[in-house]
């Protein structure tokens, strides 16, 4: 027998696997097709102090293995999200959930974590500082350091859940913004989020999506994440949950050898419903492969190898 | 019910020179209502593709497809055999129960196909349905032929007037009594309908989707009773909710 179970900032999780937020709604859609209690956890669609409808359509297109997206933050509000979707959650869900929070000022972050904070259901606040696909927030706030920080420092001090940052990939030094985030307060770091990207049609000569760039995901950005994820691990101490491109248990493993503690797949779950019990299915005849008996012995151990 | 299947090519023939049908068998019991559409996974391509239900029996699916991209250019080139990875049973469909005694079904171009298992449903519920069917030439009609077989009357209209009725849609729909429409089709056809329709009606809408079962919010609409997802609370939407 091996050993999926870790804990991320001192919560235990049954195994490594969390379906990434804006993959999979409140959950609801894929309890109908499979228990998801069967997950680690999951993260919730990223909630922001006000309703949005988000960005017009077209808000989706396809790339070479992966998928852009220009949804731009499409949520109930915190309220609703207090009101309807965390109760209607209780029904299919018994385990602590992630509540992914965005905002457009300091202030609306600090007023979405202080109402989420309050909440049983919810283990950890994951907050998003890196959406590419809304102007005036998002990415702005994960791409300077002084304003990563700062919004860190605001929400630590409204929680005492455990708090993770989720870092941009869109930036030249990640390493340094994970830096100022560990020293702002965060328990933990997630990363990468979808990175800027592009497609323009050559029938109608314009950009496939009405917001003209997306978030890029799928597994062409596995590369991408496992680099971002070693590069942070070496500079922090604090746990990171690892993203970017995951698809079966093999990529699961390469990212927790890099550094991630846990794992989340985001663009997945939306071609292959079912991607997440697979890959937790796979993981221990995977592990078996490569003589893992437990996933904790792992966490960073590519770093083993690197010259003192 | 959503389900994930996988499905047989039986058959996959061209009907014109960009529309084809494909035949495919096996589980497909997910599928509950006509106008629901499928999601199908191709090699090399990420996304799935929605395509919608042209027909439905025991075990069988038919598909109609135009060609028009990378994913229905390579449903073209499968052969009889291939087995498919389908999501099947996604969206919420026609809604046959509002169709009164004489529904008129309208058609344009490459959203004719979920016409003819609704013409089917409508019809084993004992209603008379009226067929408008619109092509832009002669050289463009399929499904036609196959309409005209259930013994329902059937009004082609052409835009260049080479076959049917010179015109649009609409020009079939004068002169036509009905008691409710369903359609489905290009915008513009469902913007000149929504000008002369005299009932009220179902139209099924067609949007760029990520997942097709509702996850990811990809293709979501304004409504007059909030925002919905083409994918899972439509494709269709009836006529007095829409926002144009």
């Amino acid at each position: 027998m091996v050993n999926l179970s870790v804990a991320l900032c001192g919560i235990p999780l049954e195994n490594p696997i969390i379906p990434a937020s804006g993959t999979f709604g409140f959950g609801y859609e894929f309890a109908e097709l499979y228990d998801i209690n069967c997950l680690g956890t999951f993260s919730m669609k990223g909630t922001t102090a006000q309703p949005r409808f988000g960005n017009p359509a077209p808000r989706i297109a396809e790339c070479p293995q992966g998928m852009l997206n220009a949804v731009g933050l499409q949520n109930p509000g915190v309220e609703k999200v207090i009101s309807e979707e965390l109760p209607k959650l209780k029904a299919c869900f018994r385990k602590p959930v992630m509540a992914n929070v965005s905002g457009f000022s300091e202030e609306e972050y600090v007023q979405v974590c202080q109402a989420l904070d309050a909440q049983e259901q919810v283990g950890w606040l994951e907050i998003n500082i890196s959406c590419p696909n809304v102007h005036g927030g998002g990415m702005s706030f994960g791409t300077s350091p002084e304003a990563a920080a700062r919004v860190t420092r605001a929400v630590r001090a409204v929680t005492r859940k455990p708090l993770l940052i989720k870092l941009s990939p869109n930036v030249t030094d990640i390493v340094s913004i994970a830096r100022v985030c560990q020293e702002a307060g965060a328990d933990g770091l997630s990363l990468i989020n979808t990175l800027l990207g592009m497609r323009i049609d050559p029938r109608t000569r314009r950009p496939v999506l009405a917001n003209e760039t997306g978030g890029l995901s799928g597994p062409a950005i596995l590369p991408v994440a496992v680099r971002m994820v070693y590069q942070v691990y070496k500079a922090v101490s604090i746990p990171i949950v690892g993203m970017g491109g995951v698809s079966c248990a093999r990529d699961v493993i390469e990212l927790m050898l890099a550094g991630a503690t846990a794992v989340q797949v985001g663009a997945q779950n939306l071609v292959d419903p079912l991607a997440c019990p697979r890959i937790i299915e796979e993981l221990p005849a995977e592990m078996e492969k490569y003589g893992i008996k437990d996933l904790n012995e792992i966490i960073g151990g590519a770093h083993k190898w690197e010259k003192m | 019910m959503v389900k994930q299947v996988f499905l047989k090519i039986e058959q996959n023939q061209p009907l014109t020179d960009t529309v084809c049908q494909m035949v495919l068998s096996g589980d497909v019991s997910g599928i509950t209502a006509p106008g629901q559409f499928v999601n199908l996974k191709l090699d090399g391509l990420y996304l799935r593709r929605p395509i919608s239900v042209c027909d439905l029996a025991e075990g069988r699916l038919t598909l109609v497809y135009k060609v028009v991209g990378q994913g229905t250019e390579q449903m073209r080139t499968l052969p009889v055999g291939t087995i498919l990875d389908v999501l099947v049973g996604l969206g919420n469909g026609y809604d046959t129960s509002k169709s009164g005694p004489r529904p008129l079904l309208i058609g344009g171009g490459v959203g004719i196909p979920p016409l003819y298992y609704l013409c089917r449903r409508l019809l084993a519920e004992d209603r008379e349905p009226t067929v408008i069917l619109g092509f832009n030439t002669a050289a463009e009609q399929f499904l036609a032929a196959e309409f005209a077989a259930l013994g329902v009357p059937v009004i082609v209209t052409t835009v260049d007037g080479s076959a049917g009725k010179k015109g649009f849609v609409t020009d079939g729909m004068a002169g036509v009594d009905y008691s409710y429409f369903y359609t489905c089709g290009p915008m513009p056809m469902f913007r000149a309908i929504d000008k002369v329709a005299a009932t009220g009606g179902q139209f099924s809408f067609e949007e760029r989707m990520g997942c097709g079962f509702g996850a990811c919010m990809g293709c979501t609409c304004k409504t007059k009773y909030g925002n919905k997802r083409i994918c899972r609370d439509g494709p269709v939407l009836e006529r007095e909710e829409i926002v144009w």
